[in-house]
């Protein structure tokens, strides 16, 4: 009896999975031993780290997009039609637009979104640039800034965790190209008691911000922003002017989750090593949307999604696991136009930071190009 | 009914146990208790400073073979 597997998401990691089954189930998709279905959100599949560029005009749009039809092995069935409703007690996905879909297996990537009204005042009075229109009308904004004080303020919980670090370099270097640094006030601000999460990225911010004279406020949450009076308020007490903020958003989980009963804000309970959904047998988690106190970043999804395509392959032909997920997480970070280095961990190794170098940044720069083999499974 | 959440941060470099701590509290309901294992003796320190900080309530803290657990209750 044939084998279906359904994957709820093409975002990242579930075009990750999609397409690495393909290429591990070519002789079970081929006779029809197995099935696999993917129900996605969109045509279009977006690379998000691109995002960060579009601001200063470094990117162009369209090397963001790919159509996801072309990107997803021709095997996979896709169905653009948003899941409304996942009952992992029946086995069964209603979508939007009505259709049930049954599986033996099922996987969970539906991703994580920006939240700017969860905060007051801050969908009105920030620019933010984790999704495309928003990135667009920051870069117009930036365009037309001609000097004063911005504010690059970061919110728990987000994704992709050194995006915020990279803009605030980023903008340095803009503003200094413009001319505009001597007349421009930095100030970046950060949920806990240090400049990033990663205690070794926050050791090597320190004296870079101290360099590049950008100003720091941690133990800063935000609890308002008032657009009127262009003042933004910590739950911690602090009031800062700006005249231009830029935030990274509160994320929650997909709204599917939620309205699901799956977990609270969106995020899957999922054990750390094997994906599993915590209750389930037969349903993975996998990428931002797990519970997984771990970074919600491009590099964690992919790690997850190689774990997964050999969990998922072993079970359909072997009837049994393959390997645990070891909480790998690797991380570009561009420290400016020119240089750039990385971070990586594991569960069990701490994070180092590697001095900052331009061969790091045109890695950074290729691996925009190359991310394309990673979605079609080849890299 | 207020409910009271693990979370187990121990060995988390990113986002690590405050961080965690913070999104909890933002998606619970005021009386809500979040617990908070971490390898990191800092949280045993840092927690309750930031906890004072914002308002919310600290219940307490037990240490443990290697780490600890810090409750904290939503106040606001």
């Amino acid at each position: 009896m044939s084998k279906s597997i359904l994957i709820v998401g093409g975002g990242l990691s579930g075009t990750i999975v999609a397409n690495g089954l393909c290429r591990q189930l070519g002789e079970q998709l081929r006779t029809g031993a197995v099935t696999i279905t993917m129900i996605g959100n969109s045509e279009q599949h977006l690379y998000q780290p691109g995002l960060l560029y579009v601001p200063f005009g470094r990117i162009r749009e369209h090397e963001l997009f790919r159509d996801q039809r072309r990107v997803l092995d021709r095997r996979v069935n896709l169905f653009v039609d948003p899941a409304k409703n996942v009952d992992v007690e029946n086995g069964q996905v209603i979508t939007e637009a009505g259709r049930s879909f049954k599986y033996d297996y099922l996987v969970l990537a539906t991703g994580s979104r920006c939240m700017p009204q969860s905060v007051p005042g801050m969908k009105e009075g920030a620019h933010w640039f984790y999704e495309l229109e928003a990135a667009r009308k920051l870069r117009d904004a930036l365009t037309d800034f001609q000097g004063g004080k911005i504010v690059v303020n970061v919110n728990a919980p987000h994704k992709c965790p050194v995006a915020p670090l990279e803009l605030t370099l980023m903008l340095h270097e803009y503003l200094q190209g413009r001319g505009l640094r001597d007349k421009t006030e930095i100030t970046y601000t950060y949920p806990i008691g240090r400049l990033h999460s990663l205690e070794p990225v926050a050791h090597w911010a320190g004296p870079v911000f101290e360099q590049t004279g950008i100003k720091s406020e941690i133990f800063f949450n935000t609890e308002k922003v008032d657009p009127e009076k262009k003042t933004i308020t910590s739950m911690e007490g602090v009031e800062l002017p700006y005249d231009l903020l830029i935030t990274v958003p509160p994320h929650e989980g997909a709204q599917v989750i939620s309205d699901s009963n799956l977990g609270k804000g969106g995020w899957v309970p999922t054990n750390t090593k094997t994906l599993h959904r915590e209750g389930s047998t037969n349903v993975f988690v996998v990428g931002d949307t797990t519970n997984i106190p771990i970074s919600k970043a491009g590099s964690t999804a992919h790690f997850e999604a190689d774990v997964l395509i050999d969990n998922l392959t072993s079970l359909v032909t072997e009837g049994r696991f393959a390997r645990d997920y070891d909480g790998k997480a690797f991380c570009f970070i561009e420290t400016g136009f020119a240089t750039g280095t990385y971070v990586w961990f594991n569960y069990q190794t701490p994070p180092t930071v590697a001095p900052p170098s331009q061969m790091l940044h045109w890695f950074k720069l290729a691996y925009n190009r190359l991310y394309w083999l990673s979605a079609r499974g080849l890299l | 009914m207020a409910e009271r959440q693990t979370i187990d941060a121990r060995g988390a470099f990113c986002p690590g146990p405050l961080m965690e701590l913070i999104a909890a509290l933002k998606l619970a309901t005021v009386g809500d208790e979040v617990e908070i294992l971490s390898s990191d003796k800092g949280s045993a320190t840092d927690i309750p400073a930031w906890v004072a900080k914002v308002g919310h309530e600290y219940v307490g803290t037990t240490e443990h073979d290697g780490y600890w657990s810090v409750v904290v209750r939503k106040a606001k």
